[in-house]
């Protein structure tokens, strides 16, 4: 399944027989390897590109020309800081309790649920029901919901949780809220494609060996499952930290919850700042980049396709 | 054992602990796709806010909210290509992966990960820049590129895990059986790889069919059906939305669900044979 | 092979020189072999020792480092698996799941545009007695089954030459022995050349006409069962095939007929003809079984060598017979086979014995000194390996 993409459990079958008519493999490599070279990688390239240059002298909003104008990063980072650090914040909140809410979910699917394939694979389909279903009209149910006129927030201010002119969208915790609900099916099938591979033989001899049940969980389960985790919390913080549909006004965001990806969106298609969407979506990437690569390296699941 | 009447209690707590917090879970998973299933049946004029009675109305008149049709057309047609197209060329990519050794390997397998590591918003604008450099037009070839773009990694990783699990032996019997090099990938190779095949091009189209952020960036002026609910968004989504959401929802569940079955099925079948 | 024409009889196969390296070691140094037409010849084994590797050299799914191969005088060294006369059944037996058995069958047949292909098809499983389940995918046939299937599709195409790779590892016991007995009979019936790579040593001794005992890819002893099991000529085989009391001393006296070796006080005297080393220090053994166990000195007696007094430190019974060791001072441990025809055994640990065999079933081995310590180990290490399963062979040689 694709999403055990970012990390390959041990890898079992044994290592194909060589071959040596390479130029078969050199033909059915190169069509896809030139075609991310050329909307892949030249993308990339010429996004650098565009985050270093320069606006044209008395010329329309939107034209620039080539240059070094490394002040577009400064100026860019000076401006956004609060929205670069609120993305990988928003991020990391909403990927902690996707993990919370999806790994005993996994485990019940994968590991309880053994005895009962056709169980398992359908509570599995309910699990992944949401990519069935457009995530900006589920991430719209939520703002629905959360509406002033919605089902909760009377009842919370009647519970005294909320303050009377208090509001749900629009707050950090909604944000987070969209984000985490968004991605929870991204953490879980991981998980899920690790746990249910999983020997239960280990967790029983963890028992046998005198473990109580949480040390075993602590010490056996969780270290077997750390492809899944790993997967599944890349697969959940990469795409929370560039998101820009929930923090949005539209959505369950507002001004005071702005994110980077939306600082990105609104400079490269609204007001036509190319460079300054440019230098931004660099920094994220390269922010992002940092921490996966430190984050994988200390996971020790460097084998990553 | 003393303490064995209290032990049985705390298994049986924790016995129904993990089926309930499941079941919760799940409820939380879905309640957005019901809200969204039960507002397609609300008699709504443009605002589909608040309930205003049961209609069946927008299901038979779907396409009488302005834009929402041809939306979901476009939506379909950058599906249908992006997917055969991403399945192709990762295909292609997967079946040299495992079956050959070569120099490039652990280069070429960064450049398959890179796109999945990579957030949305910065393929998009990567894209959307290199476009604007070389001047050309957005529009359905744009988005479709860009589609295609981001699900060969999907689909490589998806045909790799199901050639890996092909038994080389497979393809020995077929050559050991006379079979030349074509015959053996036609008759042998390619038909077992179908499954891993059809799970990629799923996998690929629901994708494209529901990305927002890359399309939003290499669209121009066309719109896909999430792009139509973006710009919808600011001023109240057509309960239309809903209803082709909704159908698009049950229709794929309902392949999943038969799928499943008939392998449960199927599985049970080969049992009682053994 | 021409196209549309079934090979008329088995061909013989020769191996010339073969050499294969792969990329960090060497699966076989230096091969030669001979294999008659229409025999049953087994390449008998440990994991690693290179019989797999042979047999895919021979398929033509390797190709040799060096050396040539010829399938009925004919050079196959640089064809293509499709191009010779030669098929494969597979130790997974590699039936295609997405075809049914009759679809597997025939598979061969339509390759190489042979008339009819679903009339030979059905016959060839007929001869297996699988004709009922033609229209089966092969997901729901039993293991043997299966194999029979893969026979089928493998002897309908008429191949000069039939390969057999560990065909009935993924059988149990009983359905083993009763295959072992098929697979024999199909052989005679058909008149092919078969040749079966396994490491289990009854099985090969069962079914094969010719066995060439292969260790460390080179092929230690070849020749009929009983000839290598009675007169092994390397301490590997005498202890890979079946287990061996070996003997080193130094040659103390030679007659025509025979030879005499010192082993402390006492002597071993063993045929010259079956002893190929006949002076200096040689190895000399005798079958477990062919020891007679005594609880008085015997009488010496022309044509039977005895050693003794000994001590018995171990008693295992296994059913048809218990196996005891014997501490013999100056010849070390002794292990004799002994029939239980009476209830229980007939000496205890710990009590005074003494053993004899007749002289002419004693041998003696081609290895020298040094190289027999190295043959136990790999036997010993071999048949550790048997017990935990034959499922490391594949994955060990065709890395």
């Amino acid at each position: 399944m694709a999403f055990t993409a970012f990390s390959t459990p041990t890898s079992t079958a044994a290592e194909p027989a060589v071959r040596k008519r390479s130029w078969i493999a050199l033909v059915l490599l190169l069509p896809g390897i030139l075609y991310l070279l050329l909307f892949f990688i030249a993308p990339l390239i010429s996004l650098i590109f565009t985050s270093f240059q320069q606006p044209v002298i008395d010329g329309d909003i939107g034209q620039y020309s080539a240059g070094f104008q490394w002040q577009n990063y400064t100026d860019a980072v000076g401006q956004y800081l609060p929205l670069i650090f609120r993305a990988f914040g928003y991020a990391i909140l909403a990927t902690v309790f996707a993990l919370v809410i999806s790994y005993p979910m996994a485990y019940f699917i994968g590991v309880k649920m053994r005895r009962w394939p056709l169980a398992q694979s359908l509570l599995l389909t309910l699990v992944i029901a949401p990519f069935f279903i457009s995530f900006l009209l589920r991430t719209l149910a939520w703002k629905q919901i959360f509406s002033d006129e919605g089902p909760v927030v009377p009842v919370l201010k009647a519970l005294s949780v909320l303050p009377t002119d208090g509001h749900i969208t629009g707050t950090p915790f909604a944000v987070v809220f969209g984000l985490t609900y968004n991605f929870i099916p991204f953490m879980t099938l991981p998980l899920y494609a690790v746990l249910e591979r999983m020997d239960v033989r280990y967790i029983e001899a963890g028992a046998d060996l005198y473990a109580s049940p949480w040390t075993t969980f602590r010490k056996v389960t969780i270290p077997l499952s750390m492809p899944g985790i790993v997967s599944g919390t890349l697969l959940t913080f990469i795409p929370a930290a560039g998101d820009y549909i929930n923090a949005s006004n539209d959505f369950l965001g507002s001004s005071q919850t702005s994110m980077v990806g939306n600082a990105i969106e609104a400079n490269f298609l609204v007001l036509q700042n190319y460079p300054i969407a440019a230098a931004l979506s660099i920094v994220l990437m390269a922010v992002i980049l940092i921490i996966v690569g430190i984050y994988v390296r200390r996971a020790g699941t460097e084998d990553l396709i | 054992m003393p303490a064995g009447p209290r032990r049985r209690s705390r298994i049986r707590f924790r016995g129904l602990g993990l089926p309930i917090y499941t079941a919760l879970a799940l409820i939380f998973l879905l309640i957005p796709i019901a809200y969204t299933f039960v507002f397609s049946f609300n008699n709504s004029g443009k605002l589909n806010i608040a309930w205003q009675g049961f209609t069946l109305d927008k299901w038979t008149h779907v396409c009488d909210a302005q834009g929402v049709c041809e939306a979901f057309t476009n939506s379909i047609i950058v599906g249908v290509v992006a997917t055969v197209l991403a399945t192709a060329l990762g295909t292609a990519i997967a079946i040299a992966l495992v079956r050959y050794r070569f120099r490039a390997r652990s280069l070429i397998s960064l450049l398959l990960f890179l796109p999945m590591a990579t957030p949305e918003v910065v393929l998009g604008a990567g894209l959307a820049a290199q476009f604007l450099s070389l001047g050309v037009n957005k529009g359905l070839g744009t988005i479709i590129i860009a589609h295609t773009m981001f699900c060969i990694s999907f689909v490589v990783v998806t045909v790799k895990a199901r050639v890996s699990s092909l038994d080389p032996a497979l393809e020995e019997a077929g050559r050991d059986l006379y079979g030349s090099a074509a015959a053996v990938f036609w008759r042998i190779t390619f038909p077992l790889l179908v499954p891993g095949i059809a799970a990629a091009a799923l996998l690929s189209f629901a994708l494209s069919f529901d990305d927002f952020i890359i399309t939003n960036f290499n669209s121009g002026a066309v719109d896909t059906f999430p792009k139509f609910i973006y710009i919808a968004a600011a001023r109240g989504i057509p309960a239309e939305a809903n209803v082709i959401a909704s159908a698009v929802f049950i229709l794929a569940i309902v392949i999943v669900v038969v799928a499943q079955v008939t392998r449960a099925a199927r599985a049970k079948r080969l049992a009682r044979l053994h | 092979m021409a196209t549309g024409t079934f090979a008329e009889k088995g061909a013989d196969l020769e191996l010339v020189g073969i050499q294969k390296r792969f990329p960090g070691f060497t699966a076989i140094e230096s091969l030669d072999l001979f294999i008659p037409e229409g025999s049953f010849f087994a390449l008998l084994g440990p994991s690693g020792c290179g019989k797999t590797t042979t047999l895919r050299l021979v398929a033509g799914l390797e190709e040799p480092t060096a050396g040539r191969i010829l399938i009925g005088g004919k050079d196959v060294t640089s064809t293509k698996p499709f191009q010779r006369p030669v098929n494969t059944v597979f130790q997974s037996y590699a039936l295609f799941p997405h075809m049914t058995v009759l679809e597997n069958v025939a598979f061969g047949l339509r390759r190489r545009s042979i008339a009819s292909p679903v009339e030979k098809a059905h016959e060839a499983l007929r001869l297996v007695e699988l004709d009922h389940l033609a229209a089966r995918k092969p997901g729901s046939l039993s293991g043997g089954q299966q194999q029979r299937v893969a026979l089928a599709r493998a002897i309908v195409n008429r191949p000069a030459l039939l390969l057999l790779d560990e065909p009935l590892g993924a059988l149990d016991l009983k359905l083993r022995r009763q295959m072992q007995l098929e697979l024999k009979d199909i052989q005679t019936e058909v008149g092919l050349t078969f040749l079966h790579v396994t490491h289990d040593q009854e099985e090969a001794m069962t079914m094969a006409d010719t066995i060439a005992v292969m260790n460390k890819g080179q092929i230690e002893q070849m020749g009929a069962p009983e000839e290598l099991y009675e007169l092994p000529r390397t301490a590997f085989v005498a202890n890979f095939l079946g287990q061996s009391n070996l003997f080193t001393g130094q040659v103390s006296g030679t007659t025509p007929d025979a030879l005499t070796v010192a082993l402390g006080s006492a002597s071993i005297t063993v045929p010259v003809a079956r002893a190929p080393r006949r002076s200096g220090t040689v190895t000399v053994g005798v079958r477990p079984e062919k020891l007679t166990l005594l609880t008085s000195a015997p009488v010496a007696e022309a044509g039977r060598n005895v050693l003794g007094s000994g001590r018995v430190v171990d008693v295992s019974f296994s059913g048809v017979s218990t196996q005891y060791v014997i501490a013999i001072p100056g010849a070390g441990d002794v292990v004799v086979f002994a029939q239980n025809m009476v209830f229980g055994p007939v000496v205890h640990v710990g009590a005074e014995v003494w053993v004899s065999w007749a002289v002419e079933h004693g041998f003696g081995l081609e290895d020298a000194p040094d190289e027999v310590a190295a043959g136990v180990h790999d036997a010993a290490v071999a048949a550790g390996l048997d017990d935990s399963g034959f499922d490391s062979e594949p994955a060990l040689e065709k890395a």
